[in-house]
């Protein structure tokens, strides 16, 4: 009699749409509370955030251009995915040590923030855009575009919320991002990759890395073709001044304890245009 | 070509018109022998004694000699502005702000003429941009911006908000005065005390304007002005105890800025270099898109971080475009900035003067053809004529680097979609112009810039009402409209 030994889930990186493993072939362990073995994930390198940052370079224009109802829709579309994978993820969360109610709390609310801020796509502009009068014959107006390519460092706690809580609000306005995440949490952020890879969410829109923050921290605050990072996720004891290359093109650098549902964290990776036409005949 | 080439081209000089001199008095104007740091509402002598000279770059003599605020004195300045916030500002409601700020705003339109010459005589810039510019534009950043002070909940909904405490400002030296509000008149709103740095070329506005402070009573500290250079500023944004920073400068020493402030986890607001397309197609207005051109790239000297230094024009009309540019420069007048009729002043220092050339050869040697008008220049005093260079490859350093001076680029293209690409290939961000008479495709261009401010079929176009700030290497954050008070203000009780 076959098929009674369970088939376990290989936990790779989530890049362009594929599941690639890591290029360095270096995967780190994630156990139980009581030790044992879930998986073995793969640890992400430097190159593998090369590889991240070009994809979601690629995606970023035609995300961006999508009309705002469409990434409103594609965004639905994706908690949609998450309510039918919800034994999924409560399950995810009890292995790494959540007793059942809290488990369930928390997808619950990771769905529910999901919504929340699909919702915002074809509105958060008319609440930060103005048309501002001028003294002079000009219409003038201010419209917030996505700020391009963000980085983000995933906070580890909660696993699955935690995550959702900074990603959404980044990629619902056109941006695209590359996600580190570290430790135990790296499970609920590859599981949430698998439920992309089956929504409508264009490949290299999200890339989700699993591996080291402190070590991908540095490539990610300087490369030059990031344009945001949100560190709100490291850990305290990080040293603070691997984030200095940050500077070197001029990275907005978000670091901010707010972890509930917030038009600030959508505004946080919007850059405000102005566009000034002379009124006249 | 359509319409707009039929005006007679022959240049004034043709029918032996020449402007009179029109010299700006400068009567009004009282120069002390020296001036101190303005700190805790009086103006005081540095600590370590030390001082430098502000001259004037039209004629290179001495006009006063500014006190060097050192480290203790940067200290000094930074405690008073902390006193002073717990003593009187943060306890003061918005409405009591707002009176000080209409107040200040009163008296520069009140004194605006002696402070339009002071600014002409400091910068170097032309009195008709100091009067007709940059002082109404300073009065009317305190004017909206008061009347902010008792609204600040309306412009941010569903969120607790509180001024972040005691601000450093650094400012540059092309906008002196406009900079200082553009900086103070918000932050004040806000309910925020300041530390205000002006640049070691041009201090003497901002000290002129902490006699105002002074006059109109705001409270001792509210507003502390040191003068000095890189060190000072340094002081500034080291100081432990300044809870916000707001620099606008260079893109070079705004990354020095960022990382240090980067590692304190410091709020931060920059504003940067520039490197502007100034795109022109075929269908555009010509007459009005030449001078749109001209005003881009000639106005202040071109020391204007949003200045339109690259032109990139359609590749069936450029020579017409540029023949006609260049008929149209023939005719500007370089010269005494106090003069009301000239169009193009003194540059701001020799060092800056050295740099402006020091690319320009640079550009030369890369291959650009170089256009200069035959206008003669003063003897004394940093002088740039205006210059186009044309030929010019996207590689090379004057298509690349801020030049900061009277100088345009000049590259062509076929289709939007080329445009575009030339446009947005820069790690600049800060501006852009686009001339076209063809509304959708004005909208399609502005979509896709990179850049913060998008003018269409006008050019340096600045208001209070409107925010102003750039894009990636530009910066980030913005000043004026209501976006721009997000700056200086935060969470209550949580980071920013």
């Amino acid at each position: 009699m076959t098929g009674k030994i369970p088939i376990a889930k290989t936990y790779k990186l989530f890049i362009d749409g594929a599941f690639p493993r890591s290029e360095s072939g270096r995967t780190f362990s994630v156990n139980n509370p009581e030790g044992e073995l879930i998986a073995n994930v793969s640890q992400a390198s430097r190159k593998d955030f090369r590889e991240a940052v070009r994809a979601a370079r690629a995606a970023q224009l035609s995300w961006a251009s999508r009309t705002a109802y469409n990434r409103g829709q594609i965004l639905y579309r994706v908690a949609e995915m998450l309510e039918s994978r919800k034994t999924e993820f409560v399950e995810l969360l009890k292995s790494i040590g959540a007793n059942s109610r809290s488990a369930t709390r928390e997808v619950e609310d990771s769905i529910q923030r999901w919504v929340w801020y699909a919702g915002w796509s074809d509105k958060y502009s008319q609440i930060l855009g103005s048309v501002n009068p001028v003294s002079g014959p000009y219409f003038n107006f201010t419209v917030p575009e996505p700020t391009g390519v963000v980085g983000i460092i995933a906070p580890t706690e909660p696993s699955m919320l935690g995550l959702i809580s900074r990603l959404v609000p980044a990629i619902v306005s056109g941006n695209t991002v590359v996600v580190v995440s570290e430790g135990e949490s790296s499970l609920a952020s590859v599981t949430i990759g698998e439920v992309l890879a089956t929504s409508d969410v264009p490949a290299g829109v999200v890339n989700i890395l699993t591996g080291d923050q402190t070590d991908l921290l540095p490539w990610m605050v300087g490369h030059l073709d990031v344009n945001a990072v949100d560190i709100s996720g490291i850990s305290h004891e990080t040293d603070l001044t691997l984030i200095e290359e940050a500077a070197s093109n001029v990275k907005r650098v978000i670091s901010r304890q707010v972890n509930e549902e917030s038009l600030e964290l959508i505004s946080d990776f919007l850059e405000m245009k102005t566009v000034w036409h002379p009124i006249g005949r | 070509m359509g319409n707009s080439n039929s005006k007679d081209e022959s240049s004034l000089e043709d029918f032996g018109i020449e402007y009179a001199s029109a010299i700006e008095s400068t009567s009004l104007v009282n120069i002390k022998d020296k001036y101190g740091l303005f700190i805790d509402g009086n103006f005081v002598d540095s600590s370590s004694g030390k001082s430098f000279k502000t001259l004037n770059p039209s004629t290179e003599k001495p006009l006063s000699v500014v006190t060097e605020a050192s480290s203790d004195d940067v200290d000094r300045a930074v405690r008073s502005a902390s006193v002073s916030y717990e003593k009187y500002w943060k306890k003061m409601p918005g409405a009591d702000r707002a009176r000080y700020l209409f107040r200040i705003a009163r008296h520069l339109q009140e004194r605006a003429r002696e402070f339009a010459v002071l600014e002409t005589l400091d910068g170097g810039k032309p009195i008709k941009e100091s009067r007709d510019v940059d002082l109404p534009l300073a009065a009317a950043h305190f004017f909206y911006h008061a009347g902010w002070a008792d609204k600040l909940e309306y412009a941010f909904p569903q969120r607790k908000l509180e001024p972040h405490g005691v601000i450093g400002q650094i400012i540059p030296w092309n906008f002196p005065l406009l900079m200082a509000a553009w900086k103070l008149a918000p932050a004040l709103a806000c309910g925020n005390t300041v530390v205000l740095k002006p640049a070691e070329t041009t201090p003497l506005t901002a000290l002129l304007l902490a006699e105002v402070i002074r006059d109109v009573d705001l409270p001792p500290g509210v507003v502390n002005i040191v003068t000095g250079a890189g060190e000072t500023g340094s002081a500034i944004v080291e100081h432990p105890e300044v809870n916000k920073l707001a620099f606008t400068g260079s893109t070079e020493v705004g990354k020095l800025i960022q990382r240090s402030a980067v590692k304190r986890n410091l709020p931060l607001t920059l504003e940067l270099g520039g490197k502007a397309p100034h795109i022109i197609f075929e269908d555009a207005a010509l007459d009005q898109a030449v001078e749109g051109v001209i005003n881009g790239i000639f106005f202040n000297q071109g020391h204007v971080c949003c200045a339109g230094s690259r032109l990139l024009v359609q590749e069936s009309i450029a020579d017409y475009f540029i023949d006609r540019l260049q008929k149209r420069i023939e005719l500007l007048r370089v010269g005494n900035p106090l003069d009301k009729n000239t169009d193009i002043g003194a540059i701001n220092s020799l060092a800056q003067l050295e740099r402006i050339d020091q690319l320009v050869k640079a550009g030369i040697d890369e291959g650009a053809e170089v256009f200069k008008p035959s206008c003669s220049l003063p003897e004394n005093g940093y002088w740039y004529p205006p210059t186009v260079l044309t030929g010019v490859q996207q590689s090379h350093r004057v298509a690349r680097e801020e030049i900061f001076g009277p100088v345009l680029v000049v590259q062509t293209f076929r289709t939007a979609e080329e445009a575009l690409e030339k446009a947005n290939n820069t790690p600049y961000g800060l501006s852009a112009g686009i001339w076209t008479e063809k509304g959708s495709l004005i909208h399609w261009m502005a979509e896709r810039l990179r850049a913060g401010v998008i003018w269409a079929n006008t050019f340096n176009k600045f208001d209070p009402t409107s925010p102003f700030g750039g894009y990636k290497e530009s910066g980030f954050g913005r000043e004026g409209g209501m976006q721009g008070l997000a700056a200086y203000l935060k969470n209550s009780g949580g980071n920013s």
